[in-house]
Parts: structure tokens; C-alpha cells; sequence
């Protein structure tokens, strides 16, 4: 099936060879860090900054001094500058940051993990701050006048129509996947109750202690059809922090290291932000199948290696779709593979965003998803998996997007 | 028409740049239109500078068919924008061209529009500066 799956598009033409890779196995997260998980954190996104960054250089065992390296999310609103002067680091030799929203998650630890790989810096944190829910809320839509729109990101194109927030973008891909492949309401419905299921093992979740059945999607609210609001990810205030070094370095350090296998990137031809909906077709999604390609070629590894996934879930289609383009399953087999819970429940062949993801532990913009990757390979989690060597976590999607593979 | 338009509200009207200008101003004249590349006459929207086949700056206009399907579909139950009222239904639309176009369909109601309809672009006149390409069913 792998060979099928590699077979389908990929053309290595000019890859390098992965013995040139320097990321894998020399480089590890050494600290993780978080803030609560809430409406209304009633405090500025550069104290949620802080927070999740102290919390991380204490889980790692640092002092603040040793940080020179930030990488932050391009839409974040704190920055490296502020974050310098109010956590008292004195200098930082390597800062970046990482565009395309949730897509910057995994694309941060690349960033970071190339910084120490090629000794620009010692430990790099990567972080996001966002009060998403009590702050900027997504979906309200900027502006009434004239769409507010960088040139190349084509809005002008759909705002006029009404298509103006995220769940709408991707209920055209949703309708046009579930036309394509036969998928029903309730395979989908499946996807956001086994998250539901992992979130009430979580105290941290902001879902915990609300369990939901297949009967409350089915009766939740339509949004935008095909997408109900169980399909949608929680609105959240909160901060994650994450602190990437060289293995060796991670080794002396306090937690048992998450060692990076690889850490990728992806864009592909055609991809909007978003609305990548002109392709020939649209219930695939090409920079997702590109990273995955890229993961699978610099890690040596492939799917079926692999113990648990975070996949990242901004609405519940997006789970089945990656798990076609990374390769877990053949094109159109996503939902299928999903159906009755048993396969992506803990427990399960491929345990699914354990902690309860964005669905329904929080939506940190993929940074959560890290922190519960991270978490799996420790053995810390509270829907911990068995004898978990390999854990993916994959980025923001329908956006140029990013991945990253850890092993124990 | 579907879309139900607030006229109290300001409606999200497209940005027009150099590189869209053309598509825009054949809209407001009740054309639509679409780039092709002047050397290897490959199609292509959104409009961009070059042709991503053979990267000439040179650009032509080609006008649509304004022929195609139903390729993808989603109804807003609440409204995202006060410039708009619920439900309503956003298209993406297959032009026989092979190009694909973001629209509304008029006409006709929402739970009516189906993948591989058949349908014809219209104009929708909204103001006096701007009209937007839109899609009704073809019998």
C-alpha cells in the first residue's frame, strides 16, 4: 500500500539525500510548557507568552539565561523583542517566524531544530500566545467596506460571495470529499466523539467532564453544511511553549528528550490561504501528501511505524483527509478507517490526538498537539498510549503546511 | 436572487490590483473573462502575473463560456457577515473551460443546488460600481 501511496505523484527530482539531513536524531524538545486552557484568560497575550515560556524552561530544566533562540508564529501578536526585555533573556543570537496560521505549528520546530543543528543557538523556544476566544476571534470578519485582503491571497475572489470565514472554506472541501468518496455524516461524527472521549481523560481540556455521544453531533448545530458545530474546533484563550536543543544537549537536561526524526515543510502548486479550491481536485490536498513525503524520506520511516498521531483538527474532515495524504490509508479511506471509533481511539491501530485536540481540548494553533506528542513520548499523558517509540504531530492544513515525527 | 443582501450594510467588494484589474473591469461591463497566457495559451484563474507553465509575462483575456457544474457546495445557516442574511448558498463552480470560479446561484433555493448541476453565469448588479459574477440553472 506504501509503495502505492509513494508511487501516486512524488517525484524526488532534486531532493537532497537524507544522509545530508542534520535534524534527525541530533535534535530533541527538552521542555514544554502551557498556560490553562480557557474563554477568557483575563490577561494580556504577552503574559500568556511568559507564562508558557517559564513553565517550559522550568520543565526542561533551565535557567532563563540559557534561552538564545525564539521562534514565533508570524500572526502571533507578542514578539521576540517584548518577550526578551519582559522574561530577562540577555541576548538572543536566532529568532524566526513562521507564517500561514496553524500551519506554523510543526514549522517552528524546523526552524528551531535547524538553528541548533547548525549551531546558531543552544535552546531555541518556540511558542504561541492567542486569546482567540475573549480577544481577536476568528470568523468575524475584518472589515465591511472593502475585504480586507493582501493582494496574492486572492479574498477578493470569495468575500464578495459570503465565503468569508474559516468553517466556510473548508465545508467546500468537506461537501466536494464526502461527495467524492461516499462519506457520511456520521464517519465524520465518529472523528469529533472518540476526540470528545480523549478530552475527558484530560483535566486540562476544556471539554473535560462533557462527554458527547454519536446522537449529540448528530444533533449539534449546523454551521455551514456540511460542518456542525461538533465539527469545529473550541475557541480558546491560552499559550504553549516549546524548547528544542541538540539530543546530546537534552540528555542532561530533566525530561526524557523527544528526539526529532524530522521536521518538514510544505506548499504546493495552486494553495490559497485557505481557499485552495481551483485545483483540479479538491478532496485532496497536495502540500499535505508533499510534507508527508518529505517526513517519511528524511525519518527513513512510514506510516505504519508510527505509534500515535496529532493530527491537526481545525474541523473533523481534516483528520481523514491527512490520514489519506500521509499515507496511513488509500485515497478515499480516510472516513471509512474512522468509522466506529475503534481504530483512532487510545487503545486503538493509530490512537488519535489523544489529549482531545482541537476539537476538544483547546486550540492553541497546533502547539497543544505538540506539548501531547511530546507528552506520548515521555509516557506522560493522561490518555497515555502503550510503548510509544514514534508520535507525529502534522500542522495547519489547506495552508502551507508543516510536520514533525519524534521517537523516544 | 439567493444571496440575500442587507442594502443598509456595506458589501465586501473585491480588491482590485494590477493583476486583477482586467478580470474586474470586464465584470463591471458584464463579461467575465479569463486569463491566458499570450505564448502557450494555458488558462488560468486567479489571475497572476506570469504563466506557471511557461512563465511568460504576456497575458491575454479570454472570454468565458460562462458554461459549467455545480463542483462543490456549502450553506451558511447564520450569517457571517451583517452584509449578508442566512441561509445562504456559497458555490464553486467547474466552467466547461476547466476553470474554477467562487459564485452564488440566483434562482433557485438552497437545498435545490446539487454537485454536477448544469448552470449559466449571470451578473448580479448591486451597486452602481459593482457587479459580481453569479450562476443560475441551466433546464
Amino acid at each position: 500500500m506504501f509503495d502505492q501511496y509513494l508511487s501516486r505523484r512524488y517525484q524526488k527530482f532534486g531532493r537532497p539525500d537524507p544522509s545530508a539531513y542534520l535534524i534527525k536524531d541530533k535534535t530533541a524538545i527538552a521542555g514544554i510548557g502551557a498556560t490553562e486552557f480557557s474563554k477568557n484568560s483575563g490577561r494580556s497575550e504577552l503574559q500568556m507568552a511568559c507564562e508558557a515560556i517559564i513553565d517550559a524552561v522550568e520543565d526542561a530544566g533551565l535557567k532563563m539565561e540559557q534561552i538564545d533562540g525564539l521562534v514565533k508564529f508570524a500572526m502571533d501578536y507578542t514578539d521576540e523583542m517584548h518577550l526578551v526585555s519582559a522574561l530577562g533573556i540577555k541576548d538572543l543570537a536566532f529568532f524566526a517566524e513562521c507564517g500561514w496560521g496553524g500551519g506554523a505549528c510543526c514549522s517552528t520546530i524546523s526552524h528551531a531544530a535547524a538553528a541548533v543543528a547548525t549551531g546558531m543557538a543552544k535552546y531555541v523556544v518556540c511558542y504561541r500566545a492567542m486569546n482567540e476566544r475573549s480577544g481577536r476571534r476568528y470568523g468575524r470578519v475584518p472589515g465591511v467596506e472593502t475585504v480586507m485582503a493582501a493582494p496574492n491571497d486572492h479574498y477578493g475572489y470569495i468575500m464578495p460571495y459570503g465565503l468569508a470565514v474559516p468553517p466556510s472554506w473548508v465545508a467546500l472541501f468537506g461537501t466536494r470529499y464526502m461527495h467524492d468518496y461516499n462519506v457520511t455524516a456520521e464517519q465524520l461524527g465518529w472523528v469529533s466523539v472518540v476526540l470528545r472521549e480523549h478530552a475527558c481523560m484530560n483535566p486540562e481540556a476544556m471539554f473535560y467532564g462533557v462527554p458527547a455521544t454519536l446522537e449529540d453531533y448528530m444533533a449539534s448545530k449546523m454551521i455551514v453544511e456540511p460542518l456542525r458545530l461538533y465539527d469545529c474546533c473550541v475557541d480558546s484563550d491560552g499559550a504553549c511553549a516549546i524548547i528544542v536543543t541538540t539530543t546530546e544537549r537534552a540528555k542532561d537536561l530533566k525530561q526524557t528528550p523527544a528526539v526529532i526524526m524530522g521536521a518538514v515543510q510544505g506548499i504546493a502548486e495552486q494553495g490559497e490561504m485557505m481557499t485552495s479550491l481551483y485545483r483540479p481536485k479538491i478532496s485532496l490536498l497536495p502540500e499535505v501528501w508533499y510534507a508527508g513525503q518529505e517526513l517519511w524520506r528524511v525519518s527513513g520511516v512510514t506510516p505504519k511505524d508510527v505509534d500515535v498521531a496529532q493530527f491537526y483538527d481545525a474541523f473533523s474532515p481534516l483528520i481523514p483527509m491527512q490520514m489519506e495524504e500521509y499515507g496511513f490509508v488509500e485515497e478515499g479511506e480516510g472516513a471509512l478507517f474512522c468509522e466506529g471509533g475503534e481504530r483512532i481511539r487510545i487503545g486503538g491501530e493509530l490512537p488519535c490526538n489523544t489529549s482531545g485536540g482541537h476539537l476538544s481540548e483547546a486550540y492553541i494553533h497546533g502547539m497543544n498537539l505538540i506539548n501531547e506528542a511530546v507528552r506520548q513520548v515521555r509516557g506522560t499523558s493522561t490518555g497515555q498510549v502503550d510503548d510509544v517509540e514514534i508520535s507525529l504531530v502534522t500542522g495547519g492544513l489547506g495552508v502551507p503546511t508543516s510536520a514533525i515525527l519524534l521517537r523516544r | 436572487m439567493t444571496v440575500n443582501y442587507n442594502k443598509n450594510e456595506m458589501i465586501p467588494a473585491p480588491v482590485v490590483d494590477p493583476d486583477s484589474k482586467a478580470f474586474w473591469d470586464a465584470v463591471q461591463n458584464q463579461e467575465l473573462v479569463f486569463q491566458k497566457c499570450g505564448d502557450c495559451g494555458r488558462l488560468r484563474h486567479p489571475p497572476r502575473p506570469v504563466c506557471p507553465k511557461c512563465r511568460s509575462l504576456n497575458i491575454e483575456w479570454e472570454p468565458s463560456s460562462g458554461k459549467g457544474t455545480i463542483y462543490s457546495k456549502t450553506i451558511y445557516r447564520k450569517s457571517p457577515h451583517p452584509g449578508m442574511k442566512a441561509p445562504f448558498t456559497v458555490v464553486l463552480v467547474e466552467l466547461d473551460e476547466g476553470l474554477k470560479l467562487i459564485s452564488n446561484m440566483v434562482d433557485i433555493k438552497n437545498d435545490d443546488i446539487k454537485i454536477g448541476m448544469q448552470v449559466e453565469v449571470v451578473f448580479d448588479n448591486l451597486t452602481d460600481d459593482l457587479n459580481l459574477p453569479k450562476f443560475r440553472k441551466v433546464d
